[in-house]
């Protein structure tokens, strides 16, 4: 069995697929800022934005059906700025009788609200695009050619080289318990052992997972040295950023920076 | 089966400030650039291989789960189990590889609050685990039950803490009162520190049978732990002075967050020159504007829809895209 669900990337053709990954990078990262710093209830800047990525969904083959059902997953953190609309003190727009406490929301409180939910939308939405039209090799590239430091790019590429192998390696430790005590289909039938003996198997699976990983490494580290390897990460020349390039990445960069402009001027 | 990304304590993007998102960058990229020097002496040439594969394997040892009850189920975060295995310096970095991977594949936790999810889970959670584990293994006197109960406690604690770190964060960025945020991170990571605990004292119980040698028992620490366990002891310390403070008078709190929004209410004035939109009929000028943002909004959602539903009529003519699409 092969993990390949866990990998977000959708093989198309698309003119999204083909940008340069340091383009779409710099662009995701610079397009999360802009609706971070965009001031609360500026929702004009919110819709652009929103009308900017939607854009780039469809231009990209994704579709928005996809990207907005994995945006879904970050919803369940709204429930954290949840009591702003009762504590910021406004205009009051309803009250809430839960129990013993009347609670007041105030219109300035559940602008902010639907503000940091808009924000986080938008957000996660671009990281989704980011995420599922640029190979995982390309990002790295992307991340070394801006000057994160290459020990930390070569982790991220061996991590995500064997982490395939290693769910793979969890998931015949799940099917091996399930074959021989833990749970059952069948309705009424309850997982064997009490709840600490359950949690202690667990725990000795995850002991199990990570031995097979050192061991693993130990492996990986001899089979390098085989070749070669001297501690030091090569990695081949980041090629040059042509003209084209440089306009994609200014107009997007100016588009951004507009509307954040405005929005400061028209809403901070 | 399949791997269930988001964990309360992933903070998403737009939750954070934009200048608290910068401060824990910074301070995390500070912290990181001490670890990476620190990796590179201890472990050598062999910490690459050593560190990648651990990596991956705390992102599938999340997988890993026990059933609690009613459909709910614990599962493994990792960071002290990675502390103990790899020491302090490595599992630092061993988390914010996996944190950071989780952010740009699985978008559990945001970009820009990427600093500040490396912050809580990379560094508080390691440095807390560090502290409480060998402070109880001190305790024991080199009596076995000191690795078992440290490593449980310190999982527990590496939890709770970094918890109570996410909760400062959103209070001060003013998305979540403090008096609400510290209470209720702190409660659901109580709990969900118990299974950490139990599951990180399976594992070292397996590994002490199995592989004694790993747990690097008679080990001297590496060079700079103790400046670790120092940091470990005021965080915790200063944590667990500040979060019940903290939610007990958010006025402190507030004032920090408040100032940022003074800085944005002095610049208002400016140009409100333009009149604000507002809708007929109602006379509440915030929920007006609400109301016309929502309405632009499933305006443009239309306008997609449309270019969306027109874009696929095209495709299905000229089969553009692979077959590789399902």
């Amino acid at each position: 069995m092969h993990i390949h669900f866990l990998d977000p990337y959708q093989p198309l053709k698309s003119p999204v697929h083909s940008l340069d990954a340091r383009i779409k990078f710099i662009l995701t990262v610079a397009f999360i800022l802009t609706a971070s710093l965009a001031p609360s209830a500026a929702w004009p800047v919110y819709i652009l934005l929103l009308a900017a990525i939607l854009a780039v969904e469809i231009l990209s083959g994704l579709g928005m059906i996809y990207v907005l059902k994995r945006a879904l997953l970050a919803l369940p953190f709204v429930l954290a700025a949840l009591p702003v609309i009762f504590t910021i003190k406004g205009q009051a727009l309803f009250n809430l009788a839960i129990g013993p406490w009347l609670l007041t929301a105030s219109s300035e409180g559940l602008a902010r609200f639907v503000s940091v939910a808009f924000k986080s939308w938008l957000s996660v939405q671009a990281a989704i695009v980011l995420a599922a039209s640029t190979r995982f090799p390309e990002l790295l590239q992307a991340m070394r050619a801006v000057g994160i430091p290459r020990l930390l790019v070569g982790m991220f590429g061996l991590t995500w080289r064997y982490l395939f192998v290693l769910v793979d390696e969890a998931l015949r430790l799940l099917r091996a318990r399930t074959a021989r005590s833990g749970q059952s289909r069948q309705a009424g039938n309850k997982p064997g052992g009490s709840l600490a003996w359950r949690a202690h198997m667990a725990g000795g699976m995850a002991g199990n997972l990570f031995l097979r990983a050192f061991e693993r490494s130990d492996r990986i580290y001899v089979a390098m040295l085989s070749r070669g390897y001297d501690g030091e990460v090569r990695t081949l020349p980041i090629p040059a950023f042509s003209g084209s390039n440089w306009l994609t990445l200014g107009t997007g960069l100016f588009f951004l920076a507009i509307l954040l402009i405005f929005g400061s001027l028209l809403w901070g | 089966m399949s791997y269930s990304p988001v964990q309360p304590m992933h903070i998403p993007d737009g939750f954070l400030s934009t200048l608290v998102s910068v401060v824990f960058w910074t301070l995390s990229i500070l912290a990181l650039a001490v670890a990476l020097k620190r990796v590179g002496r201890d472990l050598g040439e062999r910490q690459m291989p050593l560190m990648g594969v651990l990596s991956a394997a705390i992102f599938a040892g999340q997988m890993l789960n026990f059933t609690v009850a009613g459909g709910t189920s614990g599962h493994l975060m990792g960071t002290t189990l990675a502390t103990i295995l790899v020491g302090p310096w490595a599992a630092m970095i061993v988390m914010t590889t996996v944190v950071s991977i989780q952010a740009l594949i699985f978008q559990d936790g945001g970009l820009l609050a990427l600093g500040a999810n490396i912050f809580n889970m990379g560094l508080i959670g390691v440095t807390v685990s560090y502290f409480v584990y060998t402070s109880i293994r001190k305790l024991a006197r080199g009596r076995s039950w000191g690795i078992f109960a440290g490593g449980a406690l310190a999982a527990w604690s590496s939890i709770v803490v970094a918890s109570l770190a996410a909760a400062l964060q959103l209070a001060l960025s003013g998305t979540s009162p403090a008096n609400l945020a510290i209470p209720a991170m702190a409660g659901i990571h109580m709990l969900i520190g118990i299974g950490e605990g139990l599951i990180t004292f399976g594992a070292l119980v397996f590994l002490y049978s199995a592989r004694r040698d790993l747990l690097n028992i008679n080990e001297s620490a590496p060079k700079g732990s103790k400046a670790i366990w120092v940091g470990g002891l005021v965080l915790a310390v200063v944590l667990a002075i500040l979060s019940p403070l903290a939610s007990t008078h958010p006025d402190g709190l507030e004032w920090v967050a408040g100032r940022n929004g003074f800085l944005e209410a002095a610049r208002a004035p400016f140009f409100n020159t333009i009149p604000d939109y507002v809708f007929p009929g109602i006379s509440n000028q915030a929920l007006a504007s609400i109301l016309a943002g929502i309405l632009g909004t499933l305006l443009v959602f239309g306008v997609a829809l449309a270019v969306a539903v027109l874009r696929r009529g095209q495709k299905d003519h000229k089969h553009p895209y692979t077959d590789s699409q399902e």
